[in-house]
């Protein structure tokens, strides 16, 4: 339907794009021959390189070359898929025949289908995705051997590595539909993250620090990484354990990432037409406090999560999902649209950069306005239930009293409901992360049970 | 490694694209020519599919194939890595040049001729995927539907998953290694949601190995998933808070030995103890556990998903005993932190894919039986927690700290098992835990075939197991 707006061109990029596009159109085409009445086709290629240094020699150096196409068929309404990382013409016509042999044993599904044509993304705006880093293995390990050198060199306390990491890495992906939709762009993604171990009589401690985004020009430094990671490694050194309590706690905004990860499978598709989420029949209902915005932004120039289409080619687009607290809108694929009955909202594949509103206070506010209580740096295991909200994790941090940091403490665990934790929402400062899809500063929660000694 | 394994890995992995033996001779020559101590090529094809029904129907079904070759140079304690989904010779060159670029310095290697071993065959070399038909998978799946569905009106939904992998690897190493190994690799998964009122709770079971479909069929294997998964759903409509706070733990047999994988596994891992990360690092010989606690890694069970013929370095698997009677007797290595540590390699050098380096991995580990009477071990505790099922876990190995969470327990009160409670996650220091372990059953039981451990971002199928035990005390994270 739509015809890319951006030159394909070879010139200044790893990747064949013209060989990629026609692989899709040969998967697309080879479907319709064998029966399939409407078909959908991805290829992905993605290029790069990884080094990791320890105790400033070279740990690892890795090469990555990977590629991937996959195609799914639907005949009438029954479906399936297939996948392989061979793109001759002999591969692509088993994958494709293999998608439509399974077709032919899986049952009618009322819902299966592409997205509807109109959906379509009908411009592919450049989002400021791709910026390759032309940074050879040697630069790499320099670069790698900075970052830690100067973490070990910070503090005394520092007594071990498991390393420094650069990894730089350029990606391509096409997708395509038999609605005569093909879109395409470029994206890169580049990283400095550095892991250190601390040491003191009552054991060792480790912690880490990354940088990550798609332009490297934006990466912190190798200093500020290294430095960060020692920093965060010796503060862990003499934690202790806290009495069985409840507790007012503040979720530092990378922990607080992670309670919106989970607010997303809550809302996503999938989860709720399985009844599988605790927020199903919450639309327009109250579910944080009236202060707090959530909204999606997928245009975002060079961010983490932005993308101008979805896996089904639908057109991404800007939209709030919590306004004054108040649940608006799921997060919804063509599938799980059509069976609540509503209309897809561009999260085939996840959410492209997910905002929460943040008051107008810093991290240190938050811990004043907490007084006392626990921070949360870091929580461990799976012990999260989507089906009924259930909240029970490991975790470590630091307790505060009257506003500032006593201590570091660990072997402890948070319990309560998710349910309880978003209403319980008092504040969220500016301190926001931007080192992934989802966007938080930390949260203060009203409180939470603590279990340890 | 046996002859049929190499011949049938020959045929799928280096035939279809004219290599030969001495093509693979004359890649680890180039390699070994550049100061390289050791070099090695993983050849890998994997062909799996999955079939899923959900709402009385079967939906979805995928097919896949990934193959290709990796190729690494070790140089010291530097690791050169590249890799290649095209199985062709230039391919495979331009790969070794960027491999061995990690070495500027130091002797040159050679390459030993190949040495072909006597190989294990710990599973069948079957390709499950063809193990039954298409018909027969739909069958199975609806079956499997129908009978959670039987079991009780308040089940509402349910999903019911069947997976197989067709695994043919070869490796071929500067120091002689030639061999193959083929991998079968079948699970199947129920899932439910029951409802009563307004509450809905899920529950889940499932099992596979190294073995083909007709698993499931046997012995109503695939029926137990189905029924598992409703008693599950069920008892959690009933669950009432768990209990916040240190006090002792019973835990059943079975998969609730993730607590071994988690406080004891990966710290003994021998790459955490060669960089000296682990909290585990140094203390062989001393007492880590209570002396009740005898825990190996073994990856020669049969059919079993965590076990291998050899591991992705072409070591035989083996029995590895990392604790016993307390003692800290050992470490699972590959070969390149067994090298480093003056050790031998205990056939635990794993790798997610050939466009993933090798590491030292679990394969199936477990707690060897003890004598108790599992409901002496129960009677013996006034106030605590009974855990049979959990999620996963997870561990920090340099502090030891390690979680693991419950999907299925019970108050225990005044020696009887009472309530069920709502999930929870338990917390603790894997060297302290396993010294406060007082009780050990004679019910040793191994999981049914579910597990996945992910390190550095790769995931590996294994397998965990434990007799009934106690834990005088641990922290359980629950509100009430």
């Amino acid at each position: 339907m739509s015809q890319n707006p951006i030159p394909v061109s070879t010139a200044d990029t790893p990747f064949d794009i013209e060989r990629s596009l026609s692989v899709v159109d040969d998967m697309l085409s080879e479907a319709r021959k064998l029966g399939a009445s409407a078909a959908e086709a991805g290829v992905s290629v993605e290029a790069g390189l990884s080094v990791n240094v320890r105790l400033g020699e070279v740990d690892t150096l890795e090469h990555n070359r990977d590629k991937g196409l996959g195609i799914t068929v639907y005949v009438g309404k029954r479906k399936g898929s297939a996948s392989t990382s061979d793109f001759s013409p002999k591969a692509i016509r088993e994958t494709v025949k293999a998608a439509c042999d399974i077709a032919r044993y899986t049952e009618e599904d009322e819902y299966a289908g592409l997205a509807a044509a109109e959906l379509m993304a009908t411009e592919i705006p450049d989002l400021d995705l791709y910026h390759p880093w032309n940074l050879n293995a040697e630069q790499a390990i320099v670069l790698a051997q900075a970052c830690e050198a100067s973490g070990r060199e910070s503090d005394s306390r520092i007594s071990n590595s498991e390393g420094a990491s650069v990894s730089s890495h350029d990606g391509l992906r096409i997708y395509g539909n038999s609605h005569g939709f093909r879109g395409h762009y470029l994206s890169s993604r580049h990283s400095l993250s550095c892991t250190l171990i601390g040491q003191d009589e009552a054991g060792m401690q480790r912690d880490y620090w990354y940088s990550v985004s798609r332009n490297p020009g934006e990466l912190e430094s190798a200093d500020a990484v290294g430095n960060k990671a020692a920093e965060r490694t010796v503060a862990r050194l003499g934690a202790r354990r806290l009495e069985t309590r409840q507790v007012p706690v503040i979720f530092q905004a990378e922990v607080a990432r992670g309670l919106l990860g989970h607010l997303l499978r809550a809302l996503s598709g999938g989860s709720l037409y399985r009844k599988a989420s605790f927020l199903l029949d919450h639309l327009d209902k109250q579910i944080f406090p009236t202060n707090v915005k959530i909204d999606e932004r997928p245009h975002l120039r060079g961010g983490l999560g932005s993308a101008p289409f979805d896996n089904e080619g639908v057109a991404t687009q800007a939209r709030e999902i919590v306004q004054q607290g108040i649940l608006q809108s799921y997060v919804l694929d063509s599938y799980a649209a059509r069976r609540l009955g509503m209309q897809p909202t561009g999260n085939a594949g996840g959410v492209h950069n997910l905002f929460i509103s943040h008051d107008e206070l810093g991290f240190d506010d938050l811990c004043r306005q907490m007084g006392t209580g626990l921070i949360v740096t870091e929580v461990m295991g799976q012990g999260v239930n989507t089906v009924n909200g259930d909240y029970s994790r490991g975790a470590s941090g630091f307790w505060v009293e009257n506003g500032e940091i006593q201590y570091p403490v660990e072997e402890i665990t948070l319990a309560s409901t998710l349910q309880e934790i978003f209403k319980g929402v008092q504040a969220i400062a500016d301190d926001v992360d931007t080192r992934g899809n989802i966007y938080s500063g930390s949260w203060l929660i009203d409180h939470m049970t603590v279990a340890g000694e | 490694m046996s002859a049929p394994s190499l011949d049938i890995a020959r045929e799928a992995l280096l035939s279809p694209y004219g290599l030969a033996e001495n093509d693979l001779q004359t890649v680890l020559d180039q390699l070994m020519g550049h100061s390289i101590d050791n070099a090695d090529l993983y050849f890998q094809i994997n062909r799996h599919e999955s079939w899923m029904l959900e709402d009385g129907i079967v939906r979805e079904g995928h097919h896949g194939i990934e193959q290709g070759v990796g190729v690494r140079a070790v140089s010291g304690e530097k690791t050169g890595f590249a890799y290649s989904d095209e199985i062709m010779l230039p391919a495979l060159t331009e790969a070794a040049d960027a491999a061995r670029a990690i070495a500027r310095s130091g002797r040159q290697g050679t390459v030993q001729a190949w040495q072909q071993r006597a190989g294990q065959r710990l599973y069948v070399p079957v390709d499950p995927l063809s193990s039954l038909d298409a018909d027969q998978k739909i069958t199975l799946l609806r079956e499997l539907d129908a009978e959670a569905r039987r079991q009780d009106p308040r089940v509402k939904q349910v999903v019911v998953s069947l997976a197989g992998s067709h695994e043919v690897v070869m490796v071929a190493a500067s120091d002689g290694t030639l061999a193959a190994d083929v991998r079968p690799l079948v699970r199947m998964n129920v899932s439910v949601i029951a409802e009563q009122g307004d509450r809905r709770e899920q529950g889940s079971a499932g099992g596979g190995g190294r073995i083909d479909y007709s698993y499931f069929q046997q012995q109503d294997h695939g029926l137990e998933y189905a029924q598992e998964a409703v008693r599950q759903a069920l008892l959690n409509l009933e669950a009432v808070p768990a209990p916040a706070g240190s006090m002792p733990v019973v835990l059943g047999p079975g998969w609730p030995g993730v607590l071994l994988h988690e406080a004891v596994g990966h710290g003994l891992e021998g790459d955490f103890n060669r960089k000296g990360s682990s909290a585990f690092s140094g203390r062989i010989g001393e007492q880590v556990a209570s002396p009740l606690c005898t825990i190996v890694d073994d990856g020669t069970l049969p059919d079993r998903r965590g076990s291998l013929n050899m591991d992705d370095e072409g070591t035989s698997t083996q029995q590895t005993v990392l604790i016993e009677n307390g003692i800290l007797k050992g470490y699972m290595q590959d070969k390149l932190n067994a090298s480093l540590m003056g050790q031998a390699p205990t056939g635990n050098g794993r790798r997610e894919s050939y466009a993933h380096l090798p590491m030292p991995r679990m394969t199936n580990t477990y707690m060897m039986a003890g004598e108790q009477d599992p409901e002496e071990i129960i009677a013996s505790v006034d106030k605590g927690l009974y855990a049979v099922n959990f999620g996963g876990g997870q561990v920090d190995i340099t502090s030891g700290k390690f979680v693991f969470s419950t999907s299925e327990a019970y108050l225990i009160e005044k020696g009887k098992v009472t309530r069920p409670v709502k999930g929870a996650t338990l917390i603790g220091n894997g060297p302290e835990v396993m010294t406060r372990v007082s009780m050990v059953g004679n019910d040793l039981a191994l999981d049914r075939g579910v597990g996945v451990c992910g390190k550095e971002g790769q995931s590996v199928p294994v397998g965990v197991g434990q007799p009934t035990l106690k834990i005088d005390s641990i922290t359980v994270g629950g509100t009430a």
